[in-house]
């Protein structure tokens, strides 16, 4: 593994696991908190559309996904709210529609689509430069929005209604919300692909959630829980010879599992020693 | 005492999809005073307290408060939610759930002041509850949680406080302890405290109203059994004023 380090595209392979990390770390905490898991699978989703369209018209289809998916994340957000339609119904028809889109852009693009596989399921070892650099960006991006309404998103994410009283501009900022995953979902896309997005936006966050109950501490930790799946799955990957984006998100549920295990394991424990306590004190 | 008026309802009505919510309610509140108001699940009473915030919109009648539109003075309102309404695993502490009610205030694009950390501390002495500043909300029983909620509403400090259920899921002791924080804040605002249990309007309150859609009004603690059969649409036993026990029969 150490060797592969001195390849151009190991380096460039974790510095992609890192800027998705970061990406998946902050977003994904309010993802998990806010729960709003159901519509972040659905802006994934309905970037096929934009992977499609950027087959057709031969623009990168990352930056198509990026359109996309913004769209979808602000078409979501306002269908939900201004129209009497239940939320997960739109949110359903949206990502089956994203997606049909998708196909038939394909299917409408001369020749073959090259590494199409790639965007479905991910490939770390191909990231390319460029994308790099998009990837930075749209982290940037992230981070300047959440340090500048952190406040807001964090009453946000604990109840709107009270939010709106307090006059904090609720609709707008759930909007900015989606749109930072929508930025997330093209950041992971080159890593894990689309289908499997949401386990990173999930995984991390819910792993960094049972042990600190501060949001800040827990956005860091989510970094640092998927800095260590990234890496971990890719070495993985390269070790056993297996798809990346799906060892990474299976390296992630595995830690997920073990955590639960561990915490049930722990206090099953706890409990069992009092109780022994118990019987001695009551003897 | 000051008797400014702070809230001022006036043939109020509200329609969810052409039902009627609440019809022809009327209803004047004035600083230093707590009313109670109770009425069955389903009756109107958050309703009410919504239309009271600004959040619904009548279809018919006025409502102001302290002489403006309620979207316009929501900064002089306090305002405690139903309070089974969060997650309870939620990462959240104590003091940076009550700075939440400073969060519009404070502005966008601004952290917390030290002014806002000050009120944020002082509202949490007043509610008992500075030492439990590092607690995750969730940690805490129902009865805490209800007086850091009750802070958090203070921390903006307002000139109206609305209470929707703030009795549920707190102990009677813990009760207690809530109505004699309640008691000592209506010394610099007005309070409005909804429930469906009659037994939690207790000595504390000033006025008793009953709602069920409509409501009936009675500007003293004293409601006569046939206001509450109106209300319940069942018999009720007389309330006692919060000394003697007593309950809603079923009509046999």
């Amino acid at each position: 593994m150490l060797e592969a380090l001195q390849y151009e595209f190991m380096q460039n392979a974790l510095l992609a696991g890192l800027l998705a990390a970061i990406a998946c770390g902050i977003v994904g905490v309010y993802v998990v908190v806010k729960r709003i898991i159901f519509i972040s699978g659905g802006i994934a989703h309905a970037s096929f559309g934009g992977i499609g369209l950027g087959y057709l018209v031969g623009i990168s289809p990352v930056l198509g996904a990026l359109f996309f998916s913004l769209a979808s994340a602000l078409g979501m957000g306002y269908v939900t709210r201004r129209t009497r339609l239940p939320e997960d119904t739109v949110i359903g028809v949206l990502w089956a529609v994203g997606m049909a889109l998708g196909v038939v852009f394909i299917g409408l693009a001369p020749g073959y689509a090259p590494d199409l596989f790639s965007y479905l399921f991910g490939n770390i070892l191909t990231v390319p430069a460029s994308d790099l650099l998009l990837m930075l960006c749209l982290d940037i991006a992230i981070v300047v929005i959440v340090a500048a309404f952190y406040k807001e998103f964090l009453a946000l994410s604990f109840d709107e209604e009270y939010s709106t009283v307090v006059g904090i501009p609720v609709e707008a900022l759930y909007l900015l919300m989606l749109c930072m995953i929508a930025l997330t979902v093209v950041i992971l896309l080159r890593v894990v692909g689309m289908i499997l997005i949401i386990a990173l936006l999930t995984i991390p966050a819910a792993l960094a959630r049972q042990f600190t109950h501060d949001l800040r501490k827990t956005m860091v930790l989510a970094i640092v829980f998927g800095v260590l799946i990234t890496f971990g799955g890719l070495w993985l990957s390269y070790v056993l010879d297996l798809a990346s984006g799906a060892t990474i998100v299976l390296l992630g549920g595995a830690a997920l599992l073990g955590s639960l295990g561990f915490r049930k394991t722990r206090s099953r424990l706890a409990q069992r020693r009092n109780a022994v306590h118990g019987d001695s004190l009551g003897t | 005492m000051n008797t400014e008026e702070v809230v001022r309802i006036e043939d109020l009505w509200v329609h969810y999809d052409g039902v009627p919510i609440l019809e022809g309610v009327s209803l004047s509140v004035s600083l230093g005073h707590f009313l109670g108001i109770i009425g069955p699940n389903g009756g109107g009473k958050t309703t009410l307290l919504k239309v009271i915030l600004g959040l619904v919109k009548p279809s018919s009648g006025s409502v102001s408060i302290l002489g403006r539109p309620p979207e316009r003075s929501r900064h002089y309102i306090g305002y405690v939610p139903q309070h089974n309404l969060f997650d309870r695993d939620f990462p959240i502490d104590v003091e940076n759930t009550v700075l939440m009610g400073r969060s519009g205030a404070a502005g966008l694009l601004r952290r917390y002041s030290a002014e806002d950390k000050r009120l944020a501390r002082e509202a949490l002495e007043t509610v008992g509850m500075w030492p439990y500043r590092d607690h995750q909300i969730g940690k805490l029983s129902g009865g805490e949680q209800q007086r850091v909620f009750i802070a958090r509403a203070l921390v903006g400090q307002p000139r109206l406080l609305l209470l929707d259920e703030p009795t549920a899921s707190v102990d009677p002791a813990m009760q207690t302890d809530l109505y004699e924080i309640l008691e000592r804040l209506k010394q610099d605002m007005a309070i409005i405290m909804v429930s469906h249990d009659i037994s939690a309007v207790s000595v504390h309150v000033d006025d008793i109203a009953c709602l069920n859609h409509r409501l009936f009004y009675h500007g003293s603690k004293e409601i006569d059994p046939e206001v509450l059969e109106a209300t319940y649409k069942c018999p009720v036993q007389m309330i006692a004023h919060g000394t003697v026990p007593h309950r809603v029969l079923k009509e046999h």
